[in-house]
């Protein structure tokens, strides 16, 4: 994972509420079994229209993506974040986030900020001309003007972003742990599948 | 942790490796469902890493997304599903995973099958890189949906790093009225909750009209947690639970199903366990429901009208109801009852079980589907279902009747294989998400129950069940 400090950028005024997971990324692009270049059909419904605002200029590339509640809700494809982070984005900004999306985007190094609804408005409006900054190290996201809008984020995901640390390894240094669990395990949990010879 | 607890407190804590002094605790998995679409990159990540399988033994691989619903003798006709297919098999022997191929009977949706098995156990903790996870909760079991990162963690390491839930309880009351079912049941928590409703909480669904359910229509119920935003849905074990798993190919035997037992009754919440929130919903007074939007918090009675966007209170839901209303090519005030349908899907890990076909079957009985109806699926949700509904005589009465009797897998639930609906058109559908373009580009789905999917397929319009078979 690569680590995250700060960043600024292009944020796309995106606002929508209850962006589901087949918007970002419809079924029938999930045929693939890899990670990259999903980002192509991200949002494929929308860019159908030729205006649509993330195939502005302006707009391709960049960073940051504003968004409105419940974001990345609908199914747990992980696609959905592999698709946004082959378009360019490391940070989505909503009121509220879906639980699995949350979780997904975190394991791709990407930075989820929830900020209430009134600052989400502010920051369409800033964003729609100038860059903003996304501090996660001080938890705070910046405009050119004065705002200042703190944000919160879970310790542990904090800590992985910022030094890029892979979950498994942490995990597996835990190893003594899982070995002491599993020689617990309830007599009927083990052996259900069968294991090749 | 001292006190009353809940069924998720109590699979919680007998689950934890290690404790984290931030709120993320580390929880062991115990059992590990995967299939073609979200498995390739995990076994890839493995793969580049030089990692094997910790447990392959807890681990249950099916091919189901993308599976032909016809002719399986047949090539593939779409070389990238065939691809995901192939890599599945080809990673599963890779890496030791037991896989129930494509011409097994016993192959089927994954939500379908894991309980069919007796994978599916009380009191286990239970994951899959799908979101429809949440329905083997009808057993008393945790389960929820992983990404295919988690899915990775899992094989690697056979825990998740995890932080606890809020716990809420969904109390329905009375009793369901005639043709009503657990779908409804479903769609009205839906409804009530909102799309959002259930973020950050595991539900546990309690009270009379739970209890009487089938552990099928437990699993339909369950199955819906994740529409009402929540990991996890939850139903205590009980008797039916019990009479349901003994027996079962991969469930405990004899001693050790004795001793299960002794621990599984020991799984209710206790008297007295606090949720963080409650909600109460009153089922004698649950009418059939169908969905007029692209959200499954969209419903309303098949008596009702199509509502005002104007009459939600919050902005941004005017707006998505307005635009939803474009996209189902619905005018407010129009009637439910009446308008067309072209397309019937009956299946999907919703309700795709022995029963739900029983329901759908009563219907059809004796009747044709209409003339405009272009397609009338129903797929079984594995070969075993297909295989008792033969034996019962259902497939002769959707024959019969004008359906086509198809292969198990997800099929037009989401349209990775064929079965699509056409763009513009409307299906009538018993599975879980209405999303845009979930059935297929410019599709417009109307979520209901087997009964009220059978109904709309011999009328060709959405038509109130109870007013058909009274
Ligand atoms: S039937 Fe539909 S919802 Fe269920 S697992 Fe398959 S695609 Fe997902």
């Amino acid at each position: 994972m690569q680590p995250f400090h700060t960043l600024s950028g292009v944020a796309v005024p995106f606002g929508a509420s209850n962006v589901d997971t087949d918007v970002i990324i419809p079924a029938r692009f999930l045929k693939t079994i890899t990670r990259a270049g999903l980002g192509a059909h991200a949002f494929a419904t929308l860019r159908e229209d030729p205006a649509n605002i993330f195939d502005a200029p302006r707009n391709t590339g960049a960073p940051i993506l504003i968004a409105g509640d419940n974001f990345g809700c609908g199914s747990s494809r992980e696609h959905a974040p592999w698709a946004l982070a082959d378009m360019g984005f490391r940070v989505v900004i909503a009121p509220s986030f879906a639980d699995i999306f949350a979780g997904n985007a975190f394991k791709n190094g990407m930075l989820l900020v929830a900020l209430p609804q009134d600052q989400i408005d502010r920051l369409l409006m800033v964003a729609a001309d100038h860059e903003i900054t996304v501090d996660l190290e001080n938890q705070v996201v910046t405009t050119p003007f004065q705002d200042r809008f703190a944000f919160a984020v879970d310790p542990f995901r904090k800590d992985c972003l910022l030094h890029g640390r892979d979950e498994i390894a942490l995990t597996e240094a835990r190893g003594t742990d899982i070995t002491a669990f599993e020689a617990r395990l309830r007599p009927w949990v083990g052996g259900a599948a069968r294991t090749a010879a | 942790m001292t006190g009353p607890r809940t069924l998720y407190d109590k699979i919680w804590d007998d689950h934890v490796v290690r404790r984290g002094d931030d709120g993320t605790d580390l929880v062991w998995i115990d059992r590990h469902l995967i299939h073609e679409v979200t498995s390739p990159q995990a076994f890839e990540g493995l793969r580049v890493a030089g990692r094997r399988l910790r447990r392959p033994d807890l681990t249950l691989a099916v091919p189901d997304h993308n599976v032909p619903t016809t002719a399986r003798d047949l090539p593939n006709p779409d070389p990238q599903s065939a691809l995901q297919l192939e890599m599945l098999t080809r990673n599963c022997a890779a890496f030791g995973v037991e896989l129930i191929t494509m011409n097994e009977a016993a192959q089927g949706i994954v939500h379908v099958i894991g309980p069919e098995q007796g994978f599916t156990l009380p009191g286990v903790t239970l994951v899959c890189g799908d979101s429809h996870t949440a329905t083997h909760g009808a057993f008393g079991a945790l389960a929820f949906g992983i990404g295919t990162s988690e899915v990775e963690h899992v094989f690697a390491t056979q825990t998740l790093q995890l932080k606890r839930a809020r716990t809420m309880r969904v109390t329905v009351t009375g009793t369901l009225g005639f043709s009503i079912s657990a779908k409804d049941v479903a769609l009205a928590i839906c409804g009530r909750l909102g799309a959002g409703g259930g973020t950050g909480h595991v539900i546990e669904y309690a009270g009379p009209v739970i209890e009487a359910l089938s552990m099928e229509g437990r699993m339909t119920v369950c199955n819906m947690a994740i529409e009402a935003g929540a990991r996890a849905g939850l139903i205590a074990p009980d008797a039916k639970t019990f009479a349901y798993v003994a027996g079962r190919p991969r469930a405990p035997q004899a001693a050790a199903l004795d001793a299960a037992l002794a621990y599984w009754r020991t799984l209710p919440s206790d008297a007295g366990a606090v949720f963080d929130a409650e909600i109460t919903i009153d089922g004698s007074a649950i009418a059939p429901l169908v969905t007029w939007g692209t959200s499954p918090e969209d419903v309303v009675p098949i008596t009702g009208v199509v509502p005002e966007p104007g009459a939600f209170a919050d902005p941004s839901k005017q707006a998505a109801a307005a635009a939803s209303l474009a996209y189902m090519g619905l005018t407010p005030g129009d009637r439910l009852d009446g308008v067309q349908v072209e397309n019937i899907f009956i299946g999907s890990c919703t309700n795709s079980r022995i029963e739900d076909l029983r329901a759908a079957a009563a219907v059809a009985k004796g009747r044709h589907v209409a003339a405009h109806v272009r397609q009338a699926l129903v797929v079984p949700g594995s070969g075993l279902v297909k295989r008792q509904a033969e034996a019962e005589g259902l497939d002769r009465i959707f024959i019969d009747a004008g359906f086509d009797w198809r292969e198990p897998g997800c099929s037009m639930c989401l349209g990775m294989n064929p079965d699509k609906v056409p763009a513009g058109e409307r299906c009538a559908s018993t599975s879980n998400r209405n999303f845009v373009g979930r059935q297929g580009p410019g599709a417009r789905t109307h979520l209901l129950s087997p009964a009220m999917a059978a109904a709309a397929a011999v009328t060709g319009r959405l038509t109130d069940v109870r007013e058909l078979m009274a």
